[in-house]
Formats: C-alpha cells, sequence, structure tokens
C-alpha cells in the first residue's frame, strides 16, 4: 500500500533497467545538446552560423594577421581598387580599407548584438509581466508600448543624441559613449514589437492546459512562467531577435549616415559605407565592401534565426 | 472506516460576470474518505470541474469567489490558505488530472522532464534520482520500454499513453487523494477501459481514495463505492452505488439511471432509449426551490417555495427532494 515509494524503489536498485538504456544512450542527452543535434541539421541556418562565425573571427582575429594602422594617410594611393598592397582597396584618403573593414566590423557587429539583447530583455520583461498580469497593470504597460510605437524615431533619436551626447562622453570616452549611447536607443526604440509578440504569446500560453496541470501539482507563478510559459513563446521572440540584431546595424549605419553615430574619424561599416557614396563612380568597391558585409551578416543571422526557432520546437521533425 | 480525508461544506463557488453572479457551485456538500472511490455524476455544466477545481484552489479569483463554506482537508481548512500553502498540498496530498491529455503535457519538454520537474519540486532529490523517479512512475502505468521513453516528447505518445503518462505525473508524489475530471472522455472505448483499470491498480498500490467525475453512469456502477449527484450547482442525492442503483430517490437520479443504454432492455422489450425532458436552469438566477422543478414529472407547489434540504432515507443515502 502506501508503503510501497516508487522513487526510492528505482533509486535503490538502478543497476537492472540502467542496462537497457545503453544502445541508446545517444537519446539521454541534455535539452540543449538535443537542440544543437537539431539546429546541425538546418543546412541554411549552419551555413548562416559559418558565415557569421567567418565574419566575426574576421573581425576579431584579422587586425593581427593584417597589422596595417586604419588611420595611415597615403595620398599617393587614394581610391584605388584591391591590390596586393590593399586587398580590399583604399579611400579618399588613402586609408586601408581592410583594416577599416575590420575596426568598423568589431563596431557593427557589438552594436548590433548588444542592441538586440537590450530590445529583447525589455520587450520579454514588459510582455511576460503585461501578459500576466491582467487588469491595471497590463493596460498601463501597453500603453507605455504604444506610446512608444507611436514616437517618431529619428526626431527623436535625433534629439537623444543632442542631449546626451556630450555628458556620455565625459564619462564613457569619446567611443564608450557613443556605443552606449547607441545601443540604448536602438534597443530603447525596438523593443515594442517584442513586447506585443510576447504579452500575445503568454495570453493565450497561460490559458493552455499544460500551464494548468503544472500549476495543479504544485508549480509557482514563477516557475510557470519561467518552465512552461516563456520557453513555447521563445521561437517567434528569436526570429525578431535575429531581425533586429540585422536592424541595429543598419540602423548603426543610418545614424553615422547621419554623422549622428560614432565620431567621424571612428569607421564602422555604416560610416564607410557614408563616406563611400560621394565616390560611387569612380570608387565603388569602398562602398562595396561595407555594403556587402552588412547584408551578409544580416542575411545569416536570419537564417540563424530561422534554425534556432526550429531546433527549438520539438514538433518539428528535423 | 469512518477516517475522512475530504469534508467539503456547503461550498460556494460563484462567478462573478458582466450581468451578475454565476453561482456554479452552491451549497455543495461531499466526504470522501481515506481509500474509497467516490463518483460525482451529473449533466454538463452542473459544477463537478468548479468543484474540483475549487479543493485544489485553481479557480481564478476574480472572476471566481469563495461566497461560504468549508473545504476540510484532514481537518484542516484550505480555503484560508495561500498559494504558497496551497503549493505543498497540491501533488503531494491532493493531484489531479484533467480531461485533456493531448494538451495537458508541455509540447517543448521530455515526459521525463516534466515527471521528475514535480518530483524534485516536492522532494529533495537530485535530478538524477528525480529521473530514475520518472522512469519508475512510467514502468508504473505500464508505458512499456520507460528507460526509453523518459526522453520521448509529448507529440511521440497516443493520447491513451499521454493520460498514462499524466496519471504518473499526478501520483508521482503519492497523494492521499486523486481528483479525475473526466479522465477517459477524450479517449475511445478500449482505451477508457485501461485507463480506468490502471487508475484502481494504481488506487490498490498506494492507497489512495479517487474523485472520479464522469458523465458515465455504467462507469460508477463499475468503479465506485460512493456516488454524489449533481444538478445545477447542488448535490441532490448522494449514496453508495448499489442503493443509488437499486433504488434511487431523486428524480434527477432516476432519469440519469433510466437514460443508460442497456442491451437487455432494448432487446426485450424493445423500449427506446430515455432522455431527460428539458435544459438545466440558469446559474445566473437560479429558480426559487427545487432546481429541477422545471424538468420533474413530480413537481408540486411546495417544491417552488424552498430549497429542499439534504434529508438521510436510508444509511448513509441522502437525497434533496420533498418526496
Ligand atoms: N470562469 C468562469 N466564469 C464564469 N462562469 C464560469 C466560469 N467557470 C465556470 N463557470 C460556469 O460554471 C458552471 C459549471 O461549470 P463546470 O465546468 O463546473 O461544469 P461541469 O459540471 O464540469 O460540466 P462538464 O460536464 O461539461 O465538464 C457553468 O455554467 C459555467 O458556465
Ligand atoms: S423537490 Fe419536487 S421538483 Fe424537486 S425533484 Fe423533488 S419532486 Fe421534483
Ligand atoms: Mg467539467
Amino acid at each position: 500500500m502506501a508503503g510501497s515509494t516508487p522513487v526510492s524503489l528505482s533509486a535503490d536498485a538502478p543497476a537492472s533497467p540502467q542496462l537497457a538504456v545503453q544502445p541508446r544512450k545517444a537519446r539521454s542527452i541534455s535539452p540543449a545538446l538535443e537542440t544543437w543535434r537539431r539546429f546541425r541539421r538546418h543546412t541554411l541556418a549552419v551555413t548562416g552560423a559559418i558565415v557569421l562565425l567567418i565574419l566575426v573571427s574576421g573581425v576579431l582575429l584579422g587586425p593581427y594577421v593584417w597589422p596595417v594602422a586604419i588611420n595611415d594617410i597615403d595620398f599617393a594611393a587614394k581610391l584605388q581598387g584591391p591590390s596586393l598592397a590593399h586587398p580590399l582597396g583604399t579611400d579618399d584618403l588613402g586609408q586601408d580599407l581592410l583594416a577599416r573593414m575590420m575596426y568598423g566590423g568589431r563596431i557593427s557587429l557589438a552594436v548590433g548584438f548588444a542592441a538586440m539583447l537590450v530590445a529583447l530583455t525589455v520587450g520579454v520583461l514588459v510582455g511576460s509581466v503585461a501578459g500576466m498580469a491582467s487588469g491595471w497593470l497590463d493596460a498601463a504597460l501597453m500603453w507605455l508600448t504604444d506610446l512608444f510605437l507611436a514616437l517618431p524615431t529619428l526626431p527623436l533619436l535625433l534629439l537623444v543624441m543632442y542631449l546626451f551626447r556630450d555628458s556620455m562622453k565625459k564619462v564613457l570616452g569619446v567611443e564608450g559613449g557613443a556605443f552606449v549611447l547607441i545601443v540604448v536607443v536602438i534597443g530603447g526604440l525596438r523593443w515594442m514589437p517584442v513586447a506585443r509578440l510576447v504579452r500575445a504569446q503568454f495570453l493565450s500560453l497561460r490559458e493552455k492546459e499544460f500551464v494548468e496541470a503544472a500549476r495543479a501539482l504544485g508549480a509557482s507563478k514563477v516557475r510557470q512562467v519561467v518552465q512552461h510559459i516563456l520557453p513555447n513563446a521563445l521561437g517567434p521572440v528569436i526570429v525578431v531577435g535575429t531581425i533586429d540584431v540585422a536592424a541595429a546595424i543598419i540602423f548603426e549605419s543610418t545614424l553615422s549616415f547621419l554623422g549622428l553615430g560614432f565620431p567621424s574619424d571612428v569607421p564602422t561599416w555604416g560610416s564607410m559605407l557614408r563616406d563611400a557614396k560621394d565616390y560611387l563612380d569612380i570608387a565603388a568597391h569602398w562602398a562595396l565592401f561595407p555594403g556587402g558585409a552588412i547584408f551578409l551578416t544580416v542575411l545569416a543571422i536570419n537564417f540563424i534565426g530561422d534554425g534556432l526557432r526550429d531546433a527549438f520546437d520539438p514538433r518539428r521533425v528535423l | 472506516m469512518a477516517d475522512t480525508l475530504l469534508d467539503i461544506r456547503g461550498l460556494k463557488t460563484w462567478f462573478k460576470v458582466e450581468d451578475g453572479m454565476v453561482r456554479a457551485v452552491d451549497g455543495v456538500d461531499l466526504h470522501i474518505d481515506r481509500g474509497e472511490t467516490v463518483g460525482v455524476v451529473g449533466e454538463s455544466g452542473c459544477g463537478k470541474t468548479v468543484t474540483a477545481r475549487s479543493v485544489l484552489k485553481l479557480i481564478d479569483m476574480p472572476p471566481g469567489r469563495f461566497e461560504a463554506g468549508q473545504i476540510l482537508w484532514q481537518g484542516r481548512d484550505l480555503i484560508p490558505l495561500d498559494q504558497g500553502e496551497m503549493n505543498k498540498i497540491r501533488a503531494r496530498e491532493i493531484a489531479i488530472i484533467f480531461q485533456e491529455p493531448m494538451t495537458s503535457l508541455n509540447p517543448v519538454y521530455t515526459v521525463g522532464d516534466q515527471i521528475a520537474e514535480v518530483i524534485a519540486l516536492h522532494q529533495k532529490l537530485s535530478p538524477k534520482q528525480a529521473m530514475a523517479g520518472a522512469a519508475e512512475m512510467l514502468r508504473l502505468v505500464n508505458i512499456p520500454n520507460p528507460q526509453k521513453r523518459v526522453h520521448d516528447y509529448p507529440h511521440q505518445f497516443s493520447g491513451g499513453m499521454r493520460q498514462r503518462v499524466m496519471i504518473a505525473m499526478a501520483l508521482s508524489c503519492q497523494p492521499k487523494l486523486l481528483i479525475a475530471d473526466e479522465p477517459t472522455t477524450a479517449l475511445d472505448v478500449t482505451i477508457q477501459a485501461q485507463i480506468l483499470e490502471l487508475m484502481h491498480e494504481m488506487k490498490d498500490k498506494f492507497g489512495m481514495a479517487i474523485m472520479l467525475i464522469t458523465h458515465a453512469m455504467g462507469v460508477v456502477a463499475e468503479t465506485c463505492q460512493r456516488v454524489t449527484v449533481m444538478y445545477a450547482g447542488k448535490v441532490v442525492e448522494e449514496a453508495p452505488v448499489e442503493a443509488l442503483f437499486a433504488d434511487p430517490r431523486h428524480p434527477y437520479t432516476q432519469g440519469l439511471i433510466r437514460s443508460i443504454p442497456r442491451i437487455d432492455r432494448a432487446v426485450s422489450r424493445q423500449a427506446r432509449l430515455e432522455s431527460i425532458q428539458g435544459t438545466v436552469p440558469s446559474l445566473l438566477n437560479p429558480p426559487a426551490g427545487c432546481r429541477f422543478a422545471a424538468r420533474c414529472k413530480y413537481a408540486m407547489d411546495i417544491c417552488t417555495q424552498g430549497i429542499p434540504p439534504l434529508k438521510e432515507v436510508a444509511p448513509g443515502h441522502r437525497v434533496a427532494c420533498v418526496l
């Protein structure tokens, strides 16, 4: 009767059933490994991951292989196409484009990922609190979200930049200040779709029977959210997140284009594109490389997002 | 054996809606002793699920509200407890399984993870021990190859198997009471029988009590010791199962029993299956007096004047009818 506890039963004698599990050892792996196994089967996503890996290691390790200064001015060699001395050519000041691409790539990629993290963190937080709390809190948070959505992006951005650029510069230095400001501004302007998405997911998921079952078996509210609702809401959020990385890189380009991003002597992919625009007819390579890099990054990240979404959903046969 | 586990006294669970109060459960008395199986029957919408969920305090408040009554669990009233205190009772003392096995498991975790989660939530065990416990539970509910199946996802199981997994999950902490809310309604007939048999196997093994909510009088006759018949948010009859089938006193119960399909009767007398005429009254503004009056062929004037209380007509057999 009540004396036979199934848990201690198997804990006492684990030897015999353990044998049966050996042949299918591969199945008893952690969820993270399982997800990785499934991700690997997604050809496009793996291609995207490899491309991104090459880009990231290129901008991180490249400068050690190609130790050319980014601001070595050489008017004798200005606006040259690719050559052995300058594999990606030079700009109007004769500066080496390969070195500038690598340096600028660090900034652009860092901005992209950091801004995505900000947008996702704020969005998931706001969305899940709104989705779980009904009543005034939900209404207030959604009102805030709509307010942010209604704000005109560019004028607001200009305003924020003008207001805070100098004070941030004092605290974090020129580049650090610009980085934080850009990330916060981009992240702060892109969390709303995430929040709405997460809230909508929560509204439908919290009524699901398995959440109810978890509650009935003693799961606290926090556990219901973290363990049961959030993982099921993650798929679309990941996709939005990857799109956000791409959008942030492009947004940074826009800012640089307007001269509101990093100081003009600091190259980013966006600012290089801006500088190149006046020489499109005589030095197309100058615009081609940063443009191509942004394009490749964005595409790679979107494929990775697709793959991640599929890999996280066990119902999808991969 | 008069060792009472659960004693619901005069429970009223109401829901506030735009047009007023839905009196979903309106004065229910129900008790369950240690180790017994109690059937709760009644037609759709009579408040069976709300009663069951009230016991575990799974009613959303608002709109729900406990208007009156007590839910005594081994003598202790559950109504004043907060959710944190209830979480110590859920699964460990009282567990519930729902009607929908297809959607009651989280699609993104393996069934082993989900059972192990419940075990780890209530007992101090390492993840490995909890997982071993999960496999053991799967074995107990007769899932073939449990050591492998713990690593499978819910979509890899059939409906009947998922309900077995739900039972494994609910029983993983050996509760004293299992509430089964129409556990077999969504399954086909042969699987239904297997699940019911499994529940009783488990009951014998763990010595727990079962509150079996169902529409099927046939199931009640086969599996329960006592039956509580509900109608429109109230208990209308309560009796040991033999007494109820041999001598149903309430006109509603009589109607329910007559509506059971029976091969012998149909063949010998060519009688058509009887159904109870009319529909359940609105719980929003329930009629004064006996709620069955509009459909009762014995209804008299006094029936609509006051609500007939439950009266004992034989030992353990109580009826709420003026007759
Ligand atoms: N959240 C709610 N808000 C308003 N009314 C509710 C709510 N939950 C349940 N009710 C009402 O309570 C009444 C009883 O519902 P309940 O689910 O307990 O019926 P049931 O006996 O379980 O029926 P079934 O056999 O169909 O499962 C119904 O009339 C329903 O409309
Ligand atoms: S009290 Fe009256 S109306 Fe109600 S069941 Fe009995 S006879 Fe019928
Ligand atoms: Mg129900």
